[in-house]
C-alpha cells in the first residue's frame, strides 16, 4: 500500500510549483520582462485543451469504442488550419474591443446586449459546470486507485467517501484559491494574466511527459514495442475488432466529433481565455497553428498502445478503461511511475480547472453579477466610490461558486456517468454558440434578435436531446421517455425526434440543434431590424481588417462629459493608478494634454468605454458612461450616413489612388520627355554654336584677304591673283558648308525633295571618281576600282547618292598619306543590294570613334593629329541619305591599317534574276 | 632688332593672312600649326608675341596660354587669343588663363595690326 502521506506530499508539492511558476512569471511580468510573450509558451498554454479527459479518458474511450477518441484531436487540428482566418479574426476584434470573455464577444457583437451576455454566460456555466465536475472526479478517482497499491480496486468498488476525506475538496480548495491569487490579483483593463499563463503552460508540459513516460513504459519495458502490442492484439478477436471496424457512431459519428471539437477549440470559455485574451501578440498564431497539433500528435501517440495494452492485461471487466493509465503501472509493479502518471493527471485536471473558472467568473462577473447589481438602484452603484473591491470579490466568489457547484456536481451526480460522455456533452452546448459568433464575424446581418432566439432554441435542443437522455440513464427519468416519448407521443422520442433515426445520438443532437439555431439566427435577424448600436458593432466586427476604425468614427456619443466624471468613473472600477496610467497613454498617443481638458470630446468618451469594458463588460461599461455623459444619442439615420459615407471614403480613397498611380505615371512619362527635350535643347545650342564656328573661318580669310587687297592696291601681281584664289576657294568652301546645313536640316524636318529612281551604280562611281580626279593628283594619292560589269539597277535618289560617293571618296584622299595613298574602290553584289566599298590606307579609325563620326560635327581630325578641312557635316549627311533610300552605311577599321567605308543601297526592283 | 610674332593657327589660309600682315608691320614671323609646335617654338626662342588660335589640334590655345603663363622666364611673353566661338565665357576664359587680348574672327586686319602694335609698343617704348 502507498503511503497516503506520500501521494499528498507529491500532489501538495507539485500545486506548490505550480504557484512558483505563477508567482516567478508574475513578478518577471511586473518588471517588465515577460516570459509568456512566446509563441511556444503561446501553444503551449492553448494545450490546456487536453484535460483529464484526455489523460484518462482517451485512453477509456479507445479501449471501448476503438478509433473514436481521434476526432477529438483531429477537430482542433483541423480547427489550426483555419486558425489564420478565424481566430486572427476573433484577435483582432477583442483587442479592438476590449473583449475578455466569450459571453463579453457575443455580447458586444449584437450591441452590447446584457441579454445576450447573460444568456452566454447562464449557458456556458451550466454546461461547463459537468466538465469541471470531471476533472474533480479524475483527480479524486485517480487518488484513490493509487491509495490502493500495489492492489487494484476500481473506485466504484470503495464507495462514497466522506466529505471530508474527499481528496476532490482539497483539491478545489486549492485551486480556487490559486484562481483567486493569479486570475483576481486586480482589475486589469485587458484582463491578462501572465502567471497563470505560464502555470498552464507549465502544466502542459508535465502532462505531456508524464503522458509520454507512461506510454514508452507500457509499450517498451512491459512489452515489446509497437509491434509486439499490436501482434498480440491481433490474436484477441475482441480487440482486433475494436480497431479494424469504425467506432461505435460509425462515420457520422467521426464527423459529428469532428466537428463539435472544432468548435470547443474555438468558443470554449477557457480556450477564448487563453488563445485570445491572453494572447501577446497576434503573430504567435502563425508558429502555434503547427505547434498546437504537434503537441495533440505527441499526447496521442500511445493512446492506443496503452488501451492495448490494458485489455491484454486486465480479465475484461475488472478494471474501467478510464483508469489504464494509473493500472498498468501499478500491476507492473512501478510504484513511483503510478504517481508520475498521477501527477500528470492531476496537472491536466487542475490547469483546466483554473483556466475555466477564471474565464467563467469574468464572465459571471461582468456579464451576469454587474449588469444586475447596476440595475438595481437601490444600491446606488453608480453613484459610489470606489469600486474596484467590489468587482475583485465578486470575481473571486463567482470563483468559489463555480468551483463549488462543480463540486456538488461530482459530488452527487458524478458518479453515474462516464468521463468522456460529460465531456462530449458540454461540447455540444459550446457549439451553439457558433452560429452567433461566426455569422457575427462574417454576416453584418445577423442581429440581437436572431442571436438570443438561435442561440436559445439550440440550447433547449441541446437539452432535450441529450441532456434529459442522459438523466435517463442516470435513472432519474424514466426509461420510457426515451423508449416511447413523453406522454408516449413517438414523434417526440429525444433521440429519434420527429422520426430521424439512424444517427447516433450526438449527431442526432448536433442536427436539431443546429437546425434550430441557425434556422432562428438567419431567419430572425432577416426579419426584424438591427437597432443602431448593432448596426455599428456589426460593422466593427465583420469589416475589422477593412476598416478597423469604422466603429470609431461612427462612434454613438455625441454629447461630451467633463473629464473629471469620465477620470472617476474609470478609477472606480480599475483603481485611481491604473486609469492614470491608461489616461496617460491615450494623452500621449493623441497629444493632449489632460491637464487642460475640462471636457472630453467624443473621442475620450468613446476611449473611456472601451477602457471600462475591458473590465467590467462592454454592455455594462456602456450604461456605465453613459451615466455620466450628457448630450443625446445620435441618430441612426445620422449613424447609417456616416457608416455609408466611410464606405464612400474607402471607395473614394481607392479611386484617389488609382488615379495618383495614373498621375506618377504621367509625371514619369513628362520628366523623361523633358529630359529629351533639353537634350534635343542642348544639342540644338551645340549645333548652333558649331555652325556659326564652322562659318566663321572661311569668313576670316575672306574679310582678311579682301582687306589685305583693299589696303594695297600696290601688290605684285602674281600674290594678288594668289589671294583672290583664296577668297574665291573660301568663298566656295562658305557656299558648299551653308548649302550641307541646309540639306541635313532638311532631311532631318522630313522636306528634302527626293528624286527616287533606279540608278546604275557602277557608272555614277565612275562619275564621281572624274568629278574628284582633281583631288587625287593634288595630294599624288593613287584611286583604283574593281567595278563588275553587269550590276542590277539601286534604288535611290541619283544627286544625292553621288554627294556620298563624292564625299567618301574625297574623306579617302584626305586622310590617304600624300604620295604614298592608295584608296581602293570596289561594288559587290549583296542579297538585297549592292554594297559600295571605298578603302585608304590613311592611320585608320580608333573603335570608339567609329560611331561618333557619323554624327554632326565629329571629324576624327579633332580626335587625332591635324585637322581635316571639311565641315564635319559630310559623313551625317551621306547616313541620312543611305538611311533614306533603306540601306546602311558603317566603317570597318583597325587603328594604322587605313579604313574602309561602305554603304548597302537596296536593289530598285526585287531581284528575281539576281536570285540564285 | 626688330619684334617677333609667333603665329599659332591650324587653318592655312588664316596664317598666310597673319603673315603678310606682320610682315608688313616689321615683325619677325614665326609659324606653328598646332599647341605642341608652339611650345616647342617658344622653348626654342621666345616672341614677344603669341597670336594664339584657341581650336588648335592636339593640345588647344588655352592648354597653351596656360603653360606659358605658368613659366616665369616668359612672363614677359604678350599673348593675343584668336577665336571663332563667340561665347562671352570663352573671352573670360582667355583673359582669366593669362591673355593680354582676345580677338574674334572674323577680325578686322587694321585693328588687329593695331592692337599688337600697342601690346608690343608697352614693351618697347
Amino acid at each position: 500500500m502507498m503511503q497516503p502521506w506520500l501521494i499528498v506530499t507529491a500532489a501538495f508539492g507539485y500545486l506548490c510549483l505550480l504557484f512558483a511558476v505563477a508567482y516567478w512569471a508574475d513578478k518577471r511580468a511586473d518588471a517588465g520582462r515577460s516570459v509568456v510573450a512566446s509563441p511556444y509558451i503561446y501553444a503551449l498554454s492553448i494545450a490546456v485543451y487536453c484535460t483529464a479527459w484526455t489523460f484518462y479518458g482517451s485512453v477509456g474511450r479507445a479501449a471501448t469504442s476503438g478509433a473514436d477518441f481521434l476526432p477529438i484531436y483531429l477537430g482542433p487540428t483541423l480547427a489550426a488550419v483555419l486558425w489564420w482566418h478565424v481566430l486572427r479574426k476573433m484577435l483582432r476584434i477583442s483587442k479592438n474591443n476590449r473583449i475578455t470573455s466569450i459571453a463579453d464577444f457575443v455580447a458586444s457583437r449584437y450591441g452590447k446586449s446584457h441579454l445576450l451576455g447573460g444568456l452566454v454566460t447562464v449557458v456556458a456555466v451550466i454546461v461547463i459546470m459537468p466538465y469541471i465536475a470531471l476533472q474533480l472526479k479524475g483527480v479524486s478517482t485517480s487518488f484513490n486507485v493509487l491509495l490502493r497499491y500495489p492492489d487494484i480496486v476500481m473506485p466504484s468498488a470503495v464507495g462514497r467517501q466522506p466529505i471530508f476525506e474527499d481528496t476532490a475538496l482539497y483539491v478545489a480548495v486549492l485551486m480556487a484559491v490559486f484562481a483567486m491569487l493569479y486570475g483576481t490579483r486586480h482589475i486589469d483593463v485587458t484582463e491578462r494574466h501572465e502567471g497563470m499563463v505560464a502555470a498552464i503552460a507549465f502544466e502542459s508540459t508535465v502532462k505531456l511527459i508524464a503522458f509520454l513516460c507512461l506510454g514508452a513504459f507500457v509499450t517498451f519495458v512491459m512489452f515489446g514495442g509497437f509491434d509486439d502490442i499490436f501482434a498480440r492484439a491481433a490474436e484477441r478477436p475482441d480487440v482486433k475488432h475494436l480497431f479494424t471496424s469504425v467506432g461505435a457512431g460509425g462515420l457520422g459519428g467521426w464527423v459529428t466529433l469532428t466537428l463539435l471539437s472544432m468548435a470547443a477549440i474555438l468558443f470554449l470559455p477557457r480556450q477564448f481565455q487563453v488563445s485570445v485574451v491572453e494572447n501577446v501578440d497576434e503573430r504567435h498564431l502563425e508558429k502555434a497553428a503547427w505547434l498546437f497539433p504537434l503537441y495533440l500528435v505527441a499526447i496521442n501517440v500511445f493512446v492506443v498502445p496503452i488501451a492495448v495494452a490494458g485489455l491484454l492485461t486486465f480479465p475484461p471487466g475488472t478494471v474501467d478503461g478510464d483508469m489504464f493509465v494509473l493500472a498498468l503501472p501499478i500491476s507492473g509493479q512501478q510504484g513511483w511511475l503510478a504517481l508520475i502518471a498521477f501527477i500528470g493527471g492531476l496537472s491536466a485536471a487542475t490547469g483546466m480547472v483554473i483556466v475555466e473558472t477564471i474565464a467563467l467568473s469574468t464572465m459571471v462577473c461582468n456579464d451576469l453579477v454587474m449588469p444586475i447589481l447596476l440595475r438595481v438602484r437601490a444600491l446606488r452603484l453608480t453613484e459610489r466610490g470606489d469600486l474596484t473591491r467590489l468587482l475583485l470579490t465578486i470575481r473571486r466568489c463567482s470563483i468559489v461558486f463555480v468551483l463549488f457547484l462543480g463540486y456538488l456536481y461530482f459530488y452527487f451526480i458524478g458518479g453515474s456517468y462516464a468521463l468522456v460522455s460529460i465531456g462530449l456533452l458540454s461540447f455540444a452546448a459550446v457549439a451553439q454558440l457558433a452560429p452567433a459568433i461566426i455569422g457575427g464575424m462574417y454576416w453584418k446581418g445577423g442581429n440581437r434578435i436572431g442571436a438570443l432566439g438561435g442561440l436559445t432554441a439550440g440550447f433547449l435542443m441541446w437539452v432535450y436531446t441529450l441532456l434529459l437522455p442522459s438523466f435517463v440513464r442516470s435513472g432519474w427519468l424514466p426509461l420510457s421517455f426515451l423508449s416511447d416519448g413523453p406522454w408516449g407521443i413517438a414523434l417526440l422520442r429525444p433521440e429519434a425526434l420527429f422520426g430521424l433515426e439512424g444517427l447516433d445520438n450526438l449527431s442526432h443532437a448536433l442536427f436539431w440543434s443546429m437546425v434550430a439555431n441557425v434556422g432562428l439566427y438567419v431567419g430572425l435577424s432577416l426579419a426584424t431590424g438591427q437597432t443602431l448600436t448593432e448596426r455599428i458593432q456589426a460593422t466593427r466586427f465583420v469589416e475589422i481588417f477593412q476598416q478597423p476604425d469604422a466603429g470609431d468614427r461612427a462612434r454613438l456619443w455625441r454629447g461630451s462629459a467633463s473629464f473629471e466624471d469620465l477620470f472617476s468613473l474609470v478609477a472606480r472600477f480599475i483603481g485611481k493608478q491604473r486609469a492614470e496610467q491608461s489616461f496617460a497613454g491615450y494623452a500621449a498617443d493623441h497629444g493632449v494634454d489632460l491637464a487642460k481638458l475640462a471636457r472630453a470630446d467624443a473621442e475620450l468618451v468613446h476611449f473611456t468605454e472601451r477602457l471600462l469594458a475591458g473590465a467590467i463588460g462592454a454592455a455594462s461599461a456602456r450604461v456605465m458612461v453613459a451615466s455620466v455623459v450628457k448630450g443625446e444619442n445620435v441618430s441612426i439615420d445620422e449613424v447609417m450616413k456616416i457608416l455609408d459615407e466611410a464606405s464612400q471614403v474607402i471607395e473614394y480613397s481607392r479611386q484617389l489612388e488609382e488615379k495618383s498611380r495614373a498621375l506618377e505615371a504621367a509625371s514619369a512619362e513628362l520628366r523623361a520627355a523633358n529630359l529629351r527635350l533639353r537634350e534635343l535643347d542642348r544639342l540644338k545650342d551645340d549645333f548652333l554654336a558649331t555652325v556659326t564656328h564652322e562659318l566663321r573661318t572661311p569668313l576670316t580669310s575672306i574679310r582678311s584677304f579682301s582687306e589685305i587687297l583693299h589696303d594695297n592696291p600696290n601688290l605684285p601681281t602674281d600674290q594678288r591673283q594668289e589671294f583672290l584664289a583664296i577668297v574665291i576657294k573660301e568663298s566656295e568652301r562658305l557656299t558648299r558648308l551653308i548649302n550641307q546645313v541646309l540639306d541635313l536640316a532638311r532631311i532631318e524636318a522630313g522636306r528634302f525633295d527626293w528624286q527616287i529612281s533606279a540608278v546604275d551604280v557602277r557608272e555614277l562611281v565612275l562619275e564621281a571618281m572624274a568629278a574628284t580626279k582633281q583631288l587625287f593628283r593634288e595630294r599624288n594619292v593613287t584611286i583604283q576600282a574593281d567595278l563588275p560589269p553587269e550590276l542590277p539597277p539601286v534604288h535611290a535618289d541619283r544627286d544625292r547618292l553621288m554627294q556620298v560617293v563624292i564625299n567618301l571618296l574625297s574623306n579617302a584622299v584626305k586622310f590617304s598619306p600624300a604620295g604614298t595613298g592608295l584608296v581602293n574602290v570596289t561594288i559587290r553584289e549583296r542579297n538585297y543590294g549592292l554594297e559600295v566599298r571605298v578603302a585608304d590606307n590613311g592611320p585608320g579609325i580608333s573603335r570608339e570613334n567609329q560611331q561618333i563620326i557619323f554624327e554632326k560635327f565629329r571629324q576624327v581630325g579633332d580626335l587625332m593629329t591635324g585637322k581635316p578641312s571639311g565641315s564635319g557635316l559630310g559623313l551625317a549627311i551621306s547616313r541620312r541619305i543611305v538611311e533614306h533610300f533603306g540601306g546602311r552605311i558603317w566603317v570597318e577599321s583597325e587603328p594604322g591599317h587605313g579604313a574602309t567605308f561602305a554603304f548597302i543601297v537596296p536593289f530598285a526592283a526585287p531581284p528575281s534574276a539576281a536570285a540564285p | 632688332m626688330r619684334p617677333s610674332v609667333l603665329l599659332v593657327d591650324d587653318e592655312p589660309n588664316i596664317v598666310l593672312s597673319l603673315e603678310f600682315l606682320m610682315k608688313q608691320a616689321g615683325y619677325d614671323v614665326r609659324i606653328a600649326r598646332d599647341g605642341d609646335a608652339a611650345l616647342q617654338a617658344v622653348a626654342e626662342r621666345a616672341p614677344d608675341l603669341i597670336l594664339l588660335d584657341v581650336m588648335t589640334p592636339g593640345r588647344d590655345g588655352y592648354e597653351v596660354c596656360q603653360t606659358i603663363r605658368a613659366n616665369p622666364a616668359w612672363k614677359d611673353i604678350k599673348i593675343v587669343m584668336l577665336t571663332a566661338k563667340s561665347r562671352e565665357v570663352e573671352r573670360e576664359k582667355g583673359l582669366a588663363l593669362g591673355a593680354d587680348d582676345y580677338v574674334t574672327k572674323p577680325f578686322s586686319t587694321r585693328e588687329l595690326v593695331n592692337r599688337v602694335r600697342r601690346l608690343l609698343a608697352d614693351e618697347h617704348p
